[in-house]
């Protein structure tokens, strides 16, 4: 049988409908596959090939011991609605074998469904009748629910079940009949557009005709608040164009989710698209409108630049004194003093200090009061607009930079540093302060923040390790900031034992750039034939020198060994310690190198007995394994390597 | 073309049609519609209401000397509240858009999440800004909690922003521009009360008299506030005289504010002491509401 359900919702949050698309696409619709779809007012879920019945059932039911005699057991039978020539008799005791009948598919999701449907879960729900009334994203206005042409009768939220769904709120609205076979159709009918994919490459396509810029981030907003998109073009007096791109596409974007046009690659046009809720303009009264909002948004943008010009950013700066950056930590003047001097400690130039004199300055413009998105681009801008040199210009505008695990980092060296170093002042202060992040709590971004500082450290190839931020190798911030950094690695791609291999070792006190090496060889030679058996000895010997509690006393006292694999191992221990050792070995060369040993080690432990009777053969034995990890496990702990035949 | 007055009077007709009570504005200062008691104290309690009025609402720090064509210290807004919401509301709302003359055929309208909130009133509510071709018109709002109360019936509430409203539909840049009547302009009007209230409200409002005057008023609050556990007659307690001090303060916190006599560290506790104001008198209405 077909299903249909259909949540008529108000206007429900874009960004949301994904989120709880997802969420229905788990429906159990007794083994058919649901799919999922969904406008700004309707959540529709569509299957085919539900059962009419659930089978018949059989449950075994244990009665009491026959040597409880029959009234006990009339009294069993009469409890579970049987005779009792119903009961059986297996072993010592009574048994019933009820027969369950399988029941109505129609009826079961009447009763599941209302239970289903406010069970999904949203960010943020509303009541909007009495008190203690269903929650949901916003008010249900309708529900089709059929089974074929069936209504499965149910109630939610006040509103009954039934076969009659509604269309467009202004073009259509009316309420239309729909089944399993029919939604799309009746709903395109009455001007929706029910799939989200059609939707969303209408407005791509006619975007594009018009010279929209795609932005990914906004066609997906557009997508999910418009029923019936249309894409229109407007226009903008020219004159705008000397305001700077950012400003003009943050307010395009941002504040009235239009499409930026442009000329050439990275040169804006006079022009927008914006993406109706209706099939049309014929008269231009939608553009006109448009255009109308667009200018007063422009004039104010054009007023604030203006008003900002009358004083410096270098002029600024003291101002900052009266900008609080957050209640116990004092204003933003402390702060740039503060990345001032951690700039100094980063090794920055002249540049990255010009530039952390000057990166906060914009705060106190009228520009980034109202579009607080823009805080240090419009810094970067005013920078160069007031002759700044571009080296300065371009780290202050890129300095909030990664915004994000997918943003590029700062392009320019001193943009990397001061970005570093700003990031490094939030972590520091907010960890004295104890506002570290506690569980899901992360007011401050912290967690962004040192990611940040990881991502630009490994991938601008800076040299820097853990250290060089938190200050010391120890304490909560040191801790954070090693959690953050493997987070970073784990992203990357790197499985989460190379991470700790590498991590868990003294290499940690290495610049993070020099970590991630280590690692990306690390991955490479993971899957040559020694090197995860190799990985499996090396946890073998840490196993075999705990139980021992060896504690080291001295050299390996060469005379002692015997000849075949136990010299062999230890020549070729030495052997290869020499070259992994030196600082001339690539380390993936080095990795080879230690990987090599693999048939020694095996043949060691195959033919060696480690807890000889002589108890200075016994040391000597586990002194060598011990010199053996212990050399090797300042490349990587290949004792935290997950080996295949852990997992089986 | 409607003037500015027309318009007024068809919305006010159109909600009056269905069953909304049209008041006039509160005679005492606030910053929106929704501070005005007939919202604020009447959607807390179980007892149905619809209430329609204009509401002129001052935000001191908006001011620009009537320079600027869209902002200004003082505007107007229709404040419609439906309690409970009936379940065609937004047909309703889209309705009343029809009754002054949109098409909304022709005109692109869309519902854009928007949740409101005013740590002031220790009061929220989800719901959106309505667009029309681009521009915000109306802030739509379904309370959850007012003065720190989950309300017993969830109210509709529907501002209309007039000046942005009628300015679109005269198609003019500048709110001075508006008609608001035959031969009269906005400008002609108003203008003179937008440069004045900035020049008071920026450069000669006297912050020391400002600070004593909401000591004042908060004063007169707490000492109400305090009396109504012993007061025999619980019918007669002054809670609106109470809450009418809370207004007296919010808008004396917004006037010290636009004198940036407020330091960022300042403004949260400030806040917090209207908002405590605010709570103890929408506790004590919701009391007085359940006495038989």
């Amino acid at each position: 049988m077909n299903f249909l359900l259909e949540i008529g919702t108000e206007e429900i949050p874009h960004w949301m409908i994904p989120g709880a698309l997802s969420q229905l696409a788990k429906l159990d619709l007794f083994g058919a596959a649901p799919t999922v779809d969904a406008t700004p007012r309707r959540l529709v879920v569509r299957a085919t090939g539900l059962p009419e019945r659930t089978p018949d059932q059989e449950q075994l039911v244990k009665g009491p011991p026959i040597s409880a005699g029959d009234k006990a057991a009339a009294g069993f039978a009469k409890k579970q609605g049987v005779g009792l020539s119903a009961m059986q008799k297996v072993g010592d005791y009574y048994e019933l074998r009820k027969q369950i009948p399988g029941r109505a598919v129609r009826d079961l999701l009447a009763e599941s469904l209302p239970g289903s449907i406010l069970g999904i879960q949203w960010a943020k729900t509303m009541y909007w009748g009495a008190k203690g009334s269903p929650r949901f994203i916003r008010p249900i206005r309708w529900i089709v629910a059929l089974l074929n042409d069936e209504v499965i009768d149910f109630e939610v939220a006040g509103v009954k079940s039934g076969n009659l769904s509604r269309g467009h709120r202004v073009l259509a609205n009316r309420q239309v009949k729909v089944d399993y076979d029919s939604i799309e159709a009746v709903l395109r009918a009455n001007s929706v557009i029910l799939s989200a994919a059609e939707r969303r490459a209408k407005i791509e396509t006619e975007a594009r005709a018009l010279g929209a810029t795609i932005e990914p981030e906004l066609l997906e907003t557009l997508t999910y608040i418009t029923e019936f998109p249309a894409a229109i073009k407007g226009d903008f007096d020219p004159a705008y164009l000397e305001l700077p791109a950012e400003v003009l596409t943050m307010v395009m974007r941002h504040h009235q989710k239009y499409f930026a046009v442009e000329s050439a690659p990275g040169v804006l046009a006079p022009h927008f698209v914006a993406v109706m809720n209706i099939s049309g303009d014929p008269d231009g009264l939608v553009k006109r409108g448009n255009e109308r909002v667009l200018k007063a948004r422009f004039n104010d943008a054009r007023f604030f630049w203006e008003v900002d010009q009358k004083k410096k950013l270098a002029d600024r700066v003291e101002d900052l004194s009266h900008v609080t950056f957050q209640a116990k930590l004092g204003t933003y003047l402390e702060k740039t003093t503060r990345v001032i001097h951690i700039v100094g400690e980063l090794g920055g130039g002249p540049d990255a200090k010009g530039a952390a004199r000057l990166a906060k300055a914009d705060l106190t413009t009228e520009m980034v009061k109202e579009f607080t998105d823009l805080q240090g681009i419009v810094g970067g801008l005013y920078a160069k607009h007031q002759g700044e040199p571009k080296a300065v210009s371009d780290a202050i505008y890129e300095h909030y930079k990664p915004l994000s695990m997918e943003d590029s980092i700062p392009s320019t060296r001193a943009g990397q540093v001061l970005a570093i170093a700003d990031k490094v002042d939030n972590l520091r202060e907010f960890f004295r302060v104890d506002l570290a992040p506690t569980g899901s709590k992360d007011p401050f971004a912290l967690r962004r923040a040192a990611q940040g500082i990881v991502k630009i450290a490994v991938e601008g190839k800076l040299d820097y390790s853990v250290e060089h931020f938190a200050g010391k190798p120890d304490g909560a911030l040191y801790d954070f900031l090693l959690e953050r950094a493997d987070y970073y690695f784990r992203s990357q791609g790197f499985k989460y034992d190379e991470v700790r291999a590498v991590l868990n070792t003294q290499v940690r006190h290495a610049g993070l750039h020099y970590i991630h090496q280590r690692l990306t060889a690390l991955a490479e030679i993971r899957p040559t034939p020694d090197f995860e058996p190799l990985a499996a000895s090396f946890r073998r010997i840490q196993n075999i020198l705990k139980q021992a509690e060896f504690k080291p006393q001295g050299p390996i006292n060469q005379p002692l060994l015997e000849a075949g694999p136990e010299r062999t191992l230890f020549e070729k221990y030495q052997q290869v310690s020499a070259v992994a050792r030196s600082s001339q070995t690539p380390y993936r060369k080095a990795l080879e190198e230690i990987a090599s040993m693999r048939p020694h080690v095996d043949a060691f432990f195959d033919q060696i007995l480690v807890n000889a009777k002589d108890q200075i053969i016994r040391e000597n034995r586990l002194t060598l394994l011990y010199n053996i990890l212990k050399e090797f496990s300042t490349i990587a702990d290949f004792s935290e390597i997950v080996t295949s035949g852990d997992q089986k | 073309m409607d003037s500015f007055q027309e318009t007024i009077l068809k919305l006010k007709h159109y909600w009056s049609e269905h069953g909304a009570i049209i008041t006039e504005p509160y005679d005492v200062e606030v910053g929106a519609g929704t501070m005005c008691p007939e919202t604020f104290l009447r959607v807390l309690g179980p007892k149905p209401y619809r209430v329609a009025y204009v509401q002129p609402s001052r935000r001191p720090a908006d001011g620009r000397y009537g320079d600027n064509p869209n902002r200004l210290y003082k505007h107007q807004q229709l404040q419609v509240i439906l309690k409970p919401s009936p379940a065609d509301v937004l047909d309703l709302y889209l309705a009343s858009l029809e009754a002054i003359g949109i098409d909304l055929s022709k005109h692109d309208i869309k519902f854009e999440e928007d949740n409101w909130e005013s740590p002031t009133l220790g009061a929220w509510g989800v719901g959106w800004q309505v667009m029309l071709d681009g521009m915000e018109i109306t802030q739509f709002t379904y309370f959850q909690q007012c003065g720190g109360i989950n309300l017993d019936l969830v109210p509709a509430e529907i501002t209309y922003g007039l000046e942005r409203l009628v300015a679109f539909l005269q198609n003019v840049d500048s709110v001075y521009d508006i008609e608001w009547t035959k031969g009269v302009k906005y400008r002609d009007v108003r203008f003179a009360e937008e440069l004045q209230f900035s020049v008071w409200n920026f450069e000669m409002a006297d912050v020391e008299r400002l600070w004593r005057l909401f000591g004042e008023h908060e004063a007169e609050c707490k000492s109400l506030l305090a009396q109504y556990e012993k007061y025999s007659d619980k019918h007669r307690f002054p809670v609106l005289p109470t809450y009418d001090q809370v207004l007296k303060c919010s808008n004396l916190f917004n006037l010290l504010d636009a004198r940036g006599a407020i330091s960022v560290t300042e403004r949260v506790a400030v806040i917090k002491r209207v908002r405590d104001l605010a709570v103890g008198t929408a506790k004590l209405w919701a009391a007085q509401q359940e006495l038989a």
